[in-house]
């Protein structure tokens, strides 16, 4: 039986963890295709304290952005099932009017892509889109809204804010422009950060400046963030807590540090084995044999048996449920049943 | 000087790259109407020496000519100076010797969609090079199957299929196949397992190494990745704004940085570890542009170092103290009139 939908909570929580800011239970989303449903997102439950990043990490097709949009109600509604619940700050975001939901979107939550063309309009300066942006969700005057987006590109680091103000998205470089959206994202104050893989086009030394950008700014605004990366090291400069993500599952969850430093999963132990560091110059390096499964046909039981080194006959049985093991929560029939390793020093 | 390069004779015998004093520059059309054409300086006087059987990886951020310097040693553009020659015989632009230069040489692309003919099966792509080059069809097939095989890829499941029905990382192991059909000394990969997920990624870096091996092959390898070139480079190449900064063995290149944009570089890698987080980029802004690079030091205008002479004279690679890596600064020559030349640096 799910104990984690029934007592409400999702597992993994820590007691000391302040006041929830979202709450997402038993989401599944699933997509009409000429094979069958794609069940790209099944079952997945998690809290996010305000103030609080999550990262979700996993490889791609795991479900991650799915899971973004369906927090910002961006999936296509028509070929798209949902279920489950998603509250962010006390409401009810399944159930939002039209008119709530422009509030929401933008509002209460912002969302920033690893491709700053998704959210910038190539015709329109910065400036114009960031003060529009802002006339849509307060009542302020043109030249007041004019003077925030300045307030805006100034706290993003922009050089010459002013200036940039009236720069086409063309005109900025691509570190800029990532800048910029981040601008447009924050500008409305908002409580929830949604992003998506936000600095993995960036170059090495534009990428850690923007990530430490956001690392600054979320805390400094106690905004809370949901931070989609397939980096591990990206996920390491800037979540508080990570969830990892496998064909559509949450297959485990905790504190940065305890997934990353003693990752109990098979799949998140084959994710950090395969995860290329210098020092593994001239090895051989065991990674993950063979891919994902079709998220039309997915195996009964454990999604990963099949590429898991450690399963059992028991693992095609049933789901395996996320449950709390040696300090996080692990979705691991195998797992479960064996005592914790001790923790691999980082 | 024109494109052809013929004259002078290889010094090292046994190198199998040789470059020296190569650059190619773009003119592009200036912004608005009757606007001089712009000068991009993408590669600038590049020279190095790889020899036989080592793996030479190339990093730098995005801009900085990586992939001009990969078309200009495949013969793809013509240079507008400087000499490059594979295996012992120069390059040059006349059709003979380009095609000559197929036989030792050959590139695999990050997109591997792009380089694959969508009409050709995989089979026929793969045969395309050998049968070009006079191998009878039978022999052109066998060799195919072999490699496939070798690549990881059943030929009767996969000779028959056209490109969009395989994989991501299945197709670029049928570039991979492809550039081995005609039995090169040399393969030039640029970005080709950037595109992968981690764990393909470490599957197809696992038969580069293989193949190399077997083949005794030399490789250039391009990717802004830097723990993956660390991993597979005998020796790195560090480019910013279409110059070579520094080179060197990788393993004192990574221990010791000389020039102080390596030490930006790799200093901004994320750590991978929450409780040892980086608490500052090292250096700020985005690269300049390629049009009108800085004057002098083309990394000046972002070097926490920078004196009057670094916009005065341009710094030539010279033996860095950490023995075995060569790298281009004044603060490196003691002779520069670098304030701080010679120094310890923090
Ligand atoms: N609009 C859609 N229609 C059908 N399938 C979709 C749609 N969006 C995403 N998918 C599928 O859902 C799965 C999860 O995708 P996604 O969340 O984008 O993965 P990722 O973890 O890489 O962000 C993938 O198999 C993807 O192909
Ligand atoms: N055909 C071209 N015409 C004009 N500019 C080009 C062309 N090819 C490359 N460039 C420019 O040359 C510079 C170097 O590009 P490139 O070699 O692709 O860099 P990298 O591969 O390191 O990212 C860039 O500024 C790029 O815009
Ligand atoms: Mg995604
Ligand atoms: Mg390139």
């Amino acid at each position: 039986m799910n104990g984690t939908a029934m007592n409400g909570t999702a597992v993994g929580d820590d007691v000391k963890r302040p006041a929830m800011l979202a709450s997402v239970r038993e989401l599944s989303v699933r997509f009409a295709s000429p094979q069958g449903a794609v069940h790209a997102v099944n079952g997945v439950s998690f809290d996010l304290a305000a103030g609080e990043v999550l990262g979700l990490i996993g490889e791609s097709g795991s479900g991650k952005s799915v899971t973004l949009r369906a927090l910002m109600r961006l999936l296509p509604e028509s070929r798209t099932r949902i279920d489950g619940s998603i509250i962010v700050g006390g409401r009810n975001v399944m159930s939002l009017s039209r008119g709530l939901l422009n509030e929401y979107r933008g509002g209460t939550t912002a969302m920033i892509f690893q491709d700053p063309s998704l959210a910038l309009d190539p015709v329109y300066t910065i400036g114009q889109q960031i003060a529009e942006a802002i006339r849509q969700h307060l009542d302020v005057s043109r030249s007041e809204a004019r003077a925030r987006a300045l307030e805006a590109l100034e706290m993003v680091r922009i050089p010459s804010a002013r200036e940039r103000l009236d720069s086409y998205p063309h005109e900025m470089s691509g570190g800029m422009r990532q800048r910029a959206m981040i601008a447009l994202a924050l500008a409305m104050k908002p409580r929830l950060i949604l992003a998506d893989e936000p600095t993995t086009a960036l170059d090495a030394t534009v990428q850690i400046q923007v990530l430490l950008l956001l690392r600054e700014l979320q805390q400094q605004m106690g905004t809370s963030a949901i931070f989609v990366t397939h980096d591990l090291g990206v996920a390491a400069e800037i979540c508080d807590r990570i969830a990892v993500m496998y064909a559509g599952r949450i297959v485990e969850t905790g504190t940065a540090t305890e997934v990353l430093r003693s990752p109990r999963h098979p799949y998140t132990q084959a994710l950090m084995a395969s995860t290329i560091h210098g020092s593994m110059r001239g090895q051989r390096i065991e990674g993950l044999a063979g891919s994902p499964p079709d998220l039309a046909r997915l195996p009964a039981g454990c999604a990963f048996r099949a590429r898991c080194t450690r399963a059992q006959a028991g693992c095609a049985d049933a789901v395996p449920e996320l449950l709390p093991h040696a300090g996080h929560a692990v979705a691991c029939h195998v797992a479960q049943a064996t005592q914790p390793l001790r923790a691999v020093p980082a | 000087m024109s494109a052809v390069m013929q004259e002078a004779a290889p010094q090292g015998a046994a190198a199998m790259v040789e470059v020296e004093g190569l650059r190619k520059q773009f003119r592009v059309r200036g912004a608005g109407f009757g606007a001089p054409a712009k000068v991009v300086h993408a590669v600038s006087g590049v020279s190095f020496s790889l020899q036989a059987g080592q793996t030479l990886g190339i990093v730098g951020e995005s801009g900085c000519g990586k992939s001009t310097l990969a078309r200009l040693l495949m013969g793809l553009i013509p240079a507008d100076d400087g000499r490059v020659s594979i295996a012992g015989a120069n390059l040059s632009q006349d059709a003979a010797s380009l095609k000559a230069l197929r036989r030792r040489m050959q590139m695999v692309f990050q997109d591997s969609f792009a380089s694959l003919n969508p009409r050709l099966t995989i089979e026929d792509a793969i045969m395309f090079g050998p049968r070009v080059h006079g191998v009878p069809p039978d022999e052109a097939r066998a060799r195919c199957h072999r490699l496939l095989e070798r690549v990881g890829l059943d030929p009767a499941r996969f000779a028959g299929r056209y490109p969009h029905e395989v994989s991501g990382g299945q197709r670029q192991r049928v570039n991979i196949a492809r550039a081995l059909a005609l039995q090169p000394q040399v393969v030039l990969f640029d970005e080709s397992v950037s595109a992968l997920d981690k764990s393909v990624e470490i599957q197809v870096l696992n038969l580069l190494r293989d193949l190399k091996e077997e083949f005794g092959l030399t490789y250039l390898f391009i990717s802004h990745d830097l723990n993956v070139v660390q991993y597979i480079s005998d020796v790195v190449m560090v480019m910013y704004l279409g110059k070579v900064v520094e080179i060197g063995p990788a393993e004192v290149l990574y221990e010791r940085p000389a020039h102080p944009y390596t030490r930006a570089l790799l200093a901004s890698m994320p750590s991978m570890d929450p409780q040892r987080r980086t608490l500052q980029a090292p250096i700020s802004g985005d690269p300049p542009s390629p049009i009108d690079p800085p004057s002098g030091c083309r990394f000046r205008t972002r070097c926490p170092h920078a004196a009057p002479v670094c916009g005065e004279r341009e710094p030539a690679l010279v033996d860095a103290q950490s023995g075995g890596a060569r790298a281009a600064c004044h603060l490196l020559d003691t002779a520069s009139g670098h304030p701080l030349a010679g120094k310890e640096l923090s």
